[in-house]
């Protein structure tokens, strides 16, 4: 297949829309826009249904309208809309929906900028909204990658009824990058017997709801949740290893900052350090079982953890790595991306410091 | 002697108890709706919206498929399920503090995009299942638990008088208030819901029906007393009948 340039929200929208998604709902916030725009000339091309909502909160329930209807259905936004959507997403979990949300992330908080940022990290990976629940959470690292993953993404929200988040950064809805169309697209279920299609013959009625008053049903709920949250575990977790097996260091990182970290890698290689990349692919359910048995390997001195944030994927990373190996954090924030000397030097830095410390 | 039925359940309505209190409307409104839908033979493609509110649980009541909504997103959830499903008959029923206060803007701007579904707007100028907190339709005067000397302008303002403001978009095709506090309202308020569906049927805009409806319970008043303070108190700040009517207007 030939190989063609395309911007990374343009990608998204477009591979969205050859997964089947036949309805879109977003609100403006840069660095996401080019996702409602391309949006609202393709979906009803595709004969879909395109609204732009009057706030990203109306976005989010309009996607659990259509969800709900038994059609595939997106909204995205950046950082300070997806806080506004959390309330929605609680409700899709509770309501066991699927839908996918795309975080194009910039940095915070308050209104913070524009510029790429990974801060919501563990608000995508622990707290979605209110409540016991999760969603799962695909980080892509390239714009191949994110448009791969959004077949991926509404494949996996109809497997097991639940909204599923692209979590990217600006860096990757910004960039134009050399793709490849895949022959596989997404394959909606032919039958969604939940929907609210109208009763069905023997007069059966579907109801859509998260409200279970009695507590101990809602507690039985939950835990069908907790349960069905082992099966993703246990099948859908997904990593990508790069020079980890026998490294004498591995650095851990998502998304962008996992290519700019490989750049680090490469400048090390060469003086004779062999820093393996660990990059988990999805953050939610994070791959602790992987990245242990990397980092029990002899040869690894250490693991450092490279963010755009303050260091949240860092309690991941911490979990996976216990005490086995010293874990490090380097990272920039509130908008400014790591440079891959930086983080060279932070490598030898740690690789010292351990030869000290014996 | 034969018997003859005189009176039955509607086919609209499960076979059930509502939790409402005495003298409460939402359960004769209810009724309304789905005597409607049965008269219309809608209730096969029929799609309702619970609202977060004392109607949160109108889905164990109807007889037919129903989406429980966030507090005052209803209107939302109901584009979400019009737009990819037009072939439905979509219905959000919501109450004030659901539609007039948390939900404004998604009630506006539905209204304003000719949204087609039809929205059942309940208005008893109270929170009810909360407890009796001021709405933001609660008349001037007129005591609640956050406002226990009773609504002062000055410090809340006038209360909103949500289906002459909607009227005022284009979007609207339809707008009528209503009540069923006596037998010849409720006979209006039956022909209301027969005409948005019929409308929504036609595709020609948003249609919209508002009740004034009771909360004896925490009015703290009697079922009687209740339906006369809506006739005389709150039919004189909210006067019933037609706002906006497209089709008339042609
Ligand atoms: C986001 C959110 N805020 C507040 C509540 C609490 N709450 C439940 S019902 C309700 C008021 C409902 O009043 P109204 O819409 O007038 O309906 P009624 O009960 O009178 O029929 C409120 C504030 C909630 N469930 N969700
Ligand atoms: S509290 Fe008021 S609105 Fe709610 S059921 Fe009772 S009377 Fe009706």
């Amino acid at each position: 297949m030939q190989k063609e340039l395309w911007k990374g929200n343009e990608a998204i929208a477009e591979a969205a829309v050859r997964a089947g998604c036949r309805a879109y709902f977003g609100y403006p916030i840069t660095p996401q826009n080019e996702i409602p725009e391309y949006m609202s000339h393709r979906m009803p091309e595709a004969g879909g249904a395109f609204v732009q909502a009057e706030s990203e909160i109306a976005a989010i329930n309009m996607v659990y309208g259509a969800a709900a209807a038994g059609v595939r259905a997106m909204t995205s936004s950046s950082s300070p809309g997806i806080s506004l959507k959390q309330e929605g997403i609680s409700y899709l979990i509770g309501a066991q929906l699927p839908a996918v949300i795309v975080n194009m992330m910039r940095g915070g908080p308050g209104l913070g900028t524009i510029q790429p940022g990974q801060a919501d990290y563990i608000q995508a990976t622990r707290s979605p909204g209110h409540g016991d629940g999760h969603m799962i959470v695909l980080a892509p690292s390239s714009i191949q990658e994110a448009a791969d993953l959004m077949a991926d993404a509404f494949d996996l929200a109809d497997r097991y009824r639940t909204p599923v988040m692209v979590l990217a950064d600006g860096m990757i809805g910004q960039m134009m990058e050399p793709i490849e169309w895949k022959q596989r697209e997404g394959k909606p279920p032919a039958e969604k017997p939940w929907a609210v299609t109208g009763r069905e013959g023997d007069g059966k009625t579907h109801v859509i709801t998260s409200l279970r008053l009695k507590s101990d049903s809602n507690e039985a709920f939950v835990l069908s949740l907790a349960e069905k949250y082992r099966q993703i575990e246990a099948a859908e977790t997904r990593f990508e290893e790069v020079n980890c097996q026998g490294a004498d260091v591995l650095i851990a990182a998502f998304g962008t900052t996992a290519r700019i970290a490989l750049s680090a890698a490469r400048k090390l290689e060469k003086e004779g350090v062999k820093a393996g990349l660990f990059r988990p692919v999805t953050v939610w359910p994070y791959p602790y079982g992987a990245l242990r048995r990397l980092a029990e390997q002899e040869s690894v001195k250490a693991v450092l953890t490279v963010e755009m944030n303050l260091g949240q994927m860092l309690y991941d990373v911490r979990l996976a790595v216990m005490d086995r190996k010293p874990v490090y954090f380097y990272g920039r924030t509130g908008g400014m991306v790591p440079e891959p000397a930086h983080i060279a030097d932070r490598v030898r830095e740690i690789l010292a410091e351990v030869k000290k410390n014996g | 002697m034969a018997e003859q039925v005189v009176y039955a359940r509607s086919k609209g309505l499960k076979d059930v108890e509502t939790h409402y209190c005495p003298g409460c409307h939402h359960g004769i409104i209810h009724k309304l709706i789905a005597e409607v839908l049965v008269e219309m033979d809608l209730l096969d493609r029929a799609v309702g919206i619970s609202p977060v509110g004392c109607a949160v649980l109108a889905y164990d009541y109807f007889n037919c498929d129903f989406v429980q909504a966030a507090h005052g997103r209803a209107p939302a959830v109901a584009t979400g399920i019009k737009r990819t499903r037009p072939d439905l008959l979509v219905f959000a029923y919501q109450g004030d503090g659901d539609l007039a206060s948390i939900g404004a803007a998604e009630i506006v701007h539905a209204t304003m995009r000719g949204e087609k579904h039809t929205t059942i707007f309940i208005n008893n100028a109270i929170y009810g299942m909360t407890g009796g907190q001021m709405a933001p339709t609660t008349l001037i005067g007129q005591k609640s638990t956050t406002s226990p000397s009773g609504r002062s302008q000055a410090q809340h303002g006038l209360p909103i008088r949500i289906a002459e403001m909607l009227s005022t978009l284009d979007g609207m095709a339809y707008a009528e208030r209503v009540c069923v506090a006596d037998i010849p309202n409720l006979l209006k308020a039956k022909k209301a819901i027969k005409k948005a569906f019929s409308l929504q049927q036609q595709g020609i805009g948003h249609t919209f029906v508002e009740f004034l409806s009771t909360c004896p319970t925490n009015w703290g008043m009697t079922p009687v007393a209740a339906g006369e303070w809506l006739k005389s108190d709150m039919a004189q700040y909210y006067p019933l009948g037609v706002k906006k009517d497209v089709e008339a207007a042609k």
